[in-house]
């Protein structure tokens, strides 16, 4: 045996052989979180990781993940009301992403290039689709992409429900939506108009269908008596914006008041102003505060000169004008009258107060579950007491958006494909979600949202021109470029640079890191350092 | 002149170690799987520890801009000893260790030979910690300065002699615990001293470059190593590396604790050429300096009870004069 000089105990060597991933208490670990811009998305989007495609560029990838949970990007880019935004982490920064600006531009680009999708391989099923608004449409696609034959009856004698018959085409530009239904049906889907469902169960047998997605939604505009108006010569807002659809608009007077507070009161008014109206007023039995409008709602009205009357009541009224009460908000928020009362100028009335569900053709329907006002009953799988038979959108129990109703239509798709597979589909276990407080907001760069631009004043009070417009290819990769990726590795080699020992490893660009256990000490500075907060410290067994 | 590489568009992570959206060319050394790791996995330093991380930033930089023909001399401390328990090495270049207080004369002795025998490509780098820089290395120090000799001495700085066990050195900063400055007694901890600022000292001396960096800005630090390395003569780049053993910090507090320190503006980072600033790294995020000493054990007497607003305003007073001296703060709308 070789002797070693005086002090020496260690032969000649690297210090890689000195392991000291013994000295470590706690190990990093890789984990992918819920952002919360996903956690909100009624559609269940993945909007991080369709805007991590985007970021680089790659559009079409980012189009393709979107498009797996939704597919109407260009309608959900305009009248979404981006409940994402509300969640996401950088509007503790600066300001939230403008998610709904860089989903418009994929669908746009989209549409441009003509992008389309195959429809799975084939089941042999057939799925009918009663009702041809987001949600049946929705059910329809993705019913498609999973194989099965989808046969869609509408009543109208265009498809698109409210998308068509009640989001004005100032928000929503029908060559839009047209092209996105284009899309699904070239898919495969058989659209068949004028067909209104009343015999469900003969319908059913008639098309010998294995199942069915019930998406009809709420139509029916709630009335209210006015003592002393002639009920002839009240409007009901969805009728009035559904006949804007038709060859023959509607005959308005001069003086045009609203009766209601929710986006339906809100685009009548608009309308109505389009169409020639001196004055458009909305009246509104609460605050401003209170209304169910959006603010950006009511804020573009008073751009374009609609007034609103708040804390008002209609008592009675005449041909001419109307008798309102002022009203006040009790501790609950609910409106109670003052006993003082004013008039209100106006020639043509229209009521804005909410909608039933025309669901009589469905009360005999075996084991449905339907309320007075037409909503029908549906369980976690959106499926009705009757085994097979679906529903969603606007006639269940829901919010009443474009987004909530396409969000069900997917639920149920994916039911019903497991139903009609004999199995029970398992939706996937949610992440954690990654809050703000795991982010290390240092590593981002300051940078202000890209605003969309908005059509000049004079055209937005006279034509039905497209209000807000889209962002240009340059600032949609900018907007893209603000995700901070809340929660998922988006590859910036924070953990491989940071670590003193070298103990993280590189694997390539897509495949992330691992780490060298034989060397990682459990400092925990990878995880400190990481922007996203997608690195977790545990604790090692002892 | 290879200058500071700046991102023109916003991107998730502009300062991240790497960006997937940047030119590979781009892109920092720590960000590439080809980086030298001159410094080995196995090595003996604490969890955490700043020196460890700041010598492996700095010399895969010099050994990224010399094609690999750097040869590295070491003055005695915690980098040597973690490093190199001999005959067992983490090194990963030629590498010489001598005594720890004439690190700078065996460089200037290796800079000489390697003329001798017309060796101009390899580069000679010395590099040591605070206590062998400022105080028992100073003189070899000042006279390689005045000799102009062709060495690019890098310091790591963690404020104390951290291998024996955290005494004070001439550079541990006021109010500061060590070993030897116990925090007790009328005015506990390292006394307000003037101390011994070596980047300014080192200015002094008008040699061709000497710059401040710190393990908080890893793009800065690069390219400073990368441009220093491509000069000739003397040139010395002061180093900030927390040491969470000596602090008493968390170890993974390590880069937290350097940022806070640049942006409080206790330790400004700054270039200069020949005896002048020629460039300052502005504050991004202006903190108060108690965000700084928060993070350490080794203040944590300043936080009382009763807390010591007297000792810390004279802290804040010391960023704030830095800030003033470097204009570490940049006029508003100034792009
Ligand atoms: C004026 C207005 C503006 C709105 N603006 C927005 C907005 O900006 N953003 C937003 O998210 N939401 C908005 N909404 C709400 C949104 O339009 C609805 O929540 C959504 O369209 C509901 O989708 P759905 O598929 O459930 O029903 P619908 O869109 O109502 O579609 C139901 C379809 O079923 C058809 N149908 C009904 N009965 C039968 C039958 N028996 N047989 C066959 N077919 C039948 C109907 O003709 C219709 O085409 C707005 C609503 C209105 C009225
Ligand atoms: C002449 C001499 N005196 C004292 C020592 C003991 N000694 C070894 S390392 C060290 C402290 C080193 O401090 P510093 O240079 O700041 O480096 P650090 O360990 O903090 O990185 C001391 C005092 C020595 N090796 N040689
Ligand atoms: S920053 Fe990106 S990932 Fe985070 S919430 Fe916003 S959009 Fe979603
Ligand atoms: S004592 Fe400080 S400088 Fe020395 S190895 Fe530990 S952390 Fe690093
Ligand atoms: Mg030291």
């Amino acid at each position: 045996m070789q002797q070693k000089p005086f002090a020496v105990t260690l032969d000649p060597n690297s210090s890689r052989q000195n392991h000291t991933g013994l000295w470590r208490s706690k190990r990093p670990v890789y984990v992918d979180r819920l952002p919360p811009c996903n956690a909100a998305c009624p559609a269940g989007e993945n909007i991080q990781a369709w805007l991590y495609e985007a970021e680089e560029g790659k559009y079409f990838e980012a189009w393709q993940k979107l498009m797996a949970d939704n597919p109407f990007p260009a309608v959900h880019g305009r009248v979404c009301y981006h409940p994402c935004e509300n969640a996401c982490n950088r509007g503790e920064l600066d300001e939230a992403v403008n998610i709904h600006a860089v989903e418009r531009y994929l669908g746009d680009l989209a549409i441009e290039k003509q992008w389309t999708l195959e429809p799975g391989s084939k089941s042999g099923k057939k799925v009918l689709v009663v009702g041809g608004g987001p949600s049946g449409l929705s059910a329809a696609y993705h019913l498609t992409r999973l194989g099965h034959a989808v046969s869609l009856y509408e009543a109208g004698n265009k498809i698109g429900g409210m998308m068509r018959f009640g989001i004005p085409a100032y928000r929503l530009p029908r060559d839009i939506l047209d092209a996105e239904v284009a899309r699904i049906e070239a898919m495969g889907v058989a659209l068949h108009l004028n067909h209104k469902v009343e015999d469900l169960q003969a319908e059913l047998e008639k098309g010998s269908f294995d199942a069915a997605f019930l998406a009809i939604g709420a139509h029916i505009g709630k009335r209210t008596d006015i003592p002393g108006r002639d009920a002839g010569k009240i409007l009901d807002a969805v009728q009035f914006l559904e006949k804007m659809e038709s060859d023959a608009p509607p005959k308005l007077g001069r003086r045009v008041a609203v009766y209601g507070g929710g986006n339906t009161a809100i685009d009548a008014a608009r309308t109505a102003k389009r169409l020639g109206a001196d004055e458009a007023v909305i009246i509104y039995r609460r605050d401003r505060e209170h209304m169910p409008a959006h603010d950006f709602e009511v804020a573009e009205a008073l751009e374009e000169g609609i007034q609103i009357h708040w804390l008002r009541t209609i008592t009675s009224g005449s041909d001419e004008k109307f008798q309102v009460e002022e009203m006040t908000l009790d501790e609950d928020g609910r409106p109670v009258g003052t006993g003082r009362f004013e008039a209100i100028a106006a020639d043509t009335l229209i009521l804005a107060l909410g909608q039933y569900v025309d669901a009589d053709f469905l009360r005999n329907v075996p084991g449905l579950l339907v309320s007075e006002d037409g909503v029908v009953q549906v369980d976690e799988r959106m499926m009705t007491g009757r085994p097979g038979l679906f529903a969603g959108g606007d006639m269940v129990p829901s919010a009443r958006t474009v987004t909530v109703a396409t969000g069900h239509g997917k639920k149920a798709a994916r039911h019903i494909d497991a139903y009609l597979r004999g199995k029970t589909y398992q939706p996937p276990k949610k992440h954690a979600l990654a809050s703000f407080d795991r982010l290390n907001p240092w590593y981002y760069t300051d940078a202000d949202q890209s605003k969309q631009p908005y059509l000049d004043m004079a055209r937005r009070r006279k034509s039905f021109d497209e209000v807000v417009g889209g962002l240009g290819e340059d600032t949609a990769l900018l907007e893209a470029r603000r995700c901070l990726s809340c929660g998922n590795c988006f590859e910036c080699d924070n953990c491989y640079g940071v670590c003193p020992d070298n103990a993280v490893i590189k694997l390539g660009p897509g495949l992330r890191y691992a780490f060298n256990l034989d060397y990682c000490k459990g400092c925990g500075m990878c995880a400190e350092e990481c922007p996203c907060g997608a690195i977790d410290m545990i604790r090692e067994s002892v | 002149m290879m200058s500071k590489q700046v991102v023109k568009f916003y991107q998730t992570g502009t300062f991240t170690v790497g960006n997937r959206l940047l030119d590979e060319t781009l892109r920092t050394v720590q960000s590439g799987i080809a980086r030298t790791n001159s410094l080995n996995s196995g090595h003996r330093a604490c969890q955490g520890c700043g020196e460890a991380l700041g010598a492996r930033y700095a010399v895969d930089a010099a050994m990224r801009a010399a094609n690999n023909q750097v040869i590295a001399v070491n003055a005695t401390g915690c980098l040597e000893v973690f490093s190199t328990p001999y005959p067992e090495s983490a090194w990963q270049l030629p590498w010489i260790h001598s005594v720890f207080g004439n690190a700078p004369a065996v460089a200037s002795g290796v800079a000489a030979a390697l003329k001798a025998k017309g060796k101009t490509q390899s580069k000679v780098i010395a590099q040591g910690g605070d206590g062998g820089t400022v105080d028992i290395g100073f003189g070899c120090l000042s006279g390689m300065f005045e000799r102009n000799d062709d060495v690019l001495y890098i310091c790591y700085d963690n404020e104390a002699y951290m291998n024996t066990g955290v005494q004070r050195s001439g550079a541990t900063p006021p109010a500061a615990r060590t070993m030897t400055t116990q925090a007790v007694g009328d005015a506990p901890g390292s006394r307000f001293e003037t101390g011994k600022n070596l980047p300014r000292i080192a200015m002094a001396h008008d040699i061709p470059y000497v710059a401040t960096a710190t393990v908080a800005d890893l793009h800065d630090l690069e390219a400073k190593v990368t441009k220093a390395v491509k000069m000739r003569g003397a040139r010395y780049i002061h180093i900030f590396v927390p040491c969470p053993l000596g602090w008493g910090s968390d170890p993974a507090h390590t880069i937290r604790v350097a940022r806070t320190a640049v942006e409080s503006g206790l330790f400004p980072v700054f270039e200069a050429e020949s005896g002048k600033v020629t460039d300052v790294t502005p504050i991004r995020k202006k903190m108060p300096v108690e965000d700084y000493l928060r993070l350490q054990g080794r203040f944590k007497h300043l936080f009382g009870p009763p807390k010591k607003t007297e000792t810390l305003a004279a802290i804040q007073q010391i960023a704030d004069d830095n800030i003033a001296r470097y204009g570490l703060i940049e006029a508003p709308d100034s792009e």
